[in-house]
């Protein structure tokens, strides 16, 4: 019975792929893609890795689904132009002959694995009393790998960066995209009003079980984040000009207290981002409380885009 | 098999048929209204079904309601994306 489920989320993932490649049209590979991550999810959950669920469902199917669609409703008006020149065979042999010898190594790389493969999981179970958090990803994330967890903070708003840099001239400092506007009493401006106190406390939850159970900061980063797209989306709020001064201290306050707590670490415990003795703990849950507000002003940001319309 | 166990059973499989009765629906109904009517109608109602079935099963209360919980997240969205589906749809079909 199990085997049929793992057979069955295993077909439906590569039927939503071939899917996601194959529609002609733009918005429907879109939305075959958010639902792929979707599936993924699911088979994420199959291989108990529940902490990778939760983000791919946040990030991949979520708000990676989102930028996209969003997209696609950009390139709606240029889609019938670009349908229109098709590309000559011998292009397409090409990209097919590129892809096929990309899966050929891909599918040799895999089988070419060791068997059991080589792990570190066994020396973060003998460690993790240390750095006393119950959830092993947490542990690695924050405490034996915390230098990736700091760059990939800092990369993200970087990201940031290079989005804003797309606004023209005299819109830099303003406010990203369009103004939105809907019915405020329709069912939009409804939800906008219902659902951000029900997100900010999920939201918070999940930063906070990351502790001990799966969980953590990004993902309850993007559910707060999605209930301000909400907000925003509903007109009942506009997003702020990017040249805003609590934007630029939240969007930079995360990496600094990272590295500032790293810095800290090199003084009072001998190399950077180390935790003395005992501090392990409170000093995890300083990075996770500066980055939290950073990561889902990053990411709702990255979903508003680049500033449109000048401050008057 | 305890009348606990077969209580679950029988809930979870009848929110299972609500699943698939929507899916028909989603597939088989001719425009976007009704199949957003058999798509949130049944997944409402079979979502409601699977979550009482598994409340007999949950080891605490929190974790119960944690379920019920998310049973009325769902509803609420649901509910609120099917009107804005259905309010875009009119608005495509008012406009063609």
């Amino acid at each position: 019975m199990t085997l049929l489920l793992t057979v069955g989320i295993a077909a439906l993932i590569v039927a939503l792929a071939i899917w996601t490649i194959v529609a002609r049209d733009t918005m429907a590979a879109v939305i075959g893609f958010a639902t792929f991550g979707l599936i993924l999810t699911l088979a994420w959950v199959r291989l108990f890795g529940v902490d990778i669920a939760l983000t791919e469902a946040a990030i991949g199917g979520g708000l990676t689904g989102a930028l996209l669609i969003g997209a696609a409703a950009h390139l709606r008006k240029t889609e019938i132009a670009a349908h229109a020149d098709r590309v000559g065979m011998s292009t397409r042999i090409c990209a097919a002959l590129l892809s096929a010898s990309v899966t050929v190594v891909l599918v040799f790389c895999v089988l070419a694995l060791p068997d059991p493969a080589p792990t570190l999981a066994s020396q973060v179970a003998a460690n993790i009393a240390v750095t006393e958090v119950g959830n092993p990803i947490t542990a690695v994330l924050l405490a034996f790998r915390a230098m990736d967890t700091m760059l990939e903070a800092i990369v993200l708003v970087f990201a940031l960066i290079g989005v804003w840099s797309l606004a023209p001239d005299n819109a830099w400092g303003g406010r990203p995209g369009l103004r939105h506007s809907a019915d405020p009493n329709g069912i939009l401006a409804y939800l906008a009003r219902v659902l951000p106190p029900i997100g900010i406390i999920v939201g918070l939850y999940i930063f906070w079980v990351g502790a001990d159970h799966p969980g953590g900061k990004f993902q309850g980063a993007t559910i707060i984040a999605a209930m301000w797209l909400l907000v925003i989306m509903a007109g009942l709020a506009d997003a702020p000009p990017i040249s805003r001064k609590w934007l630029r201290i939240g969007l930079a306050g995360g990496p600094l207290a990272f590295i500032a707590v790293g810095a800290y670490g090199a003084f009072a415990a001998g190399a950077f981002l180390a935790y003395p003795v005992g501090f392990a703990k409170p000093l995890i849950i300083v990075i996770e409380l500066a980055l939290m507000p950073t990561l889902a002003l990053v990411l709702a940001l990255m979903l508003l885009g680049a500033p449109q319309r000048a401050i008057k | 098999m305890s009348a606990r166990d077969i209580f679950s059973m029988a809930a979870i499989a009848a929110g299972a048929i609500f699943f698939l009765a929507g899916t028909v629906g989603l597939l088989r109904f001719p425009d976007t209204f009704t199949r957003l009517h058999a798509l949130t109608k049944s997944d409402n109602l079979g979502l409601g079904l699977v979550v009482m079935g598994l409340l007999p099963q949950v080891d605490s209360v929190l974790a119960g309601l944690k379920l019920i919980a998310v049973w009325l997240i769902v509803l609420l969205g649901s509910a609120g994306t099917s009107q804005l589906i259905a309010r875009a749809a009119r608005k495509r079909d008012l406009d063609a």
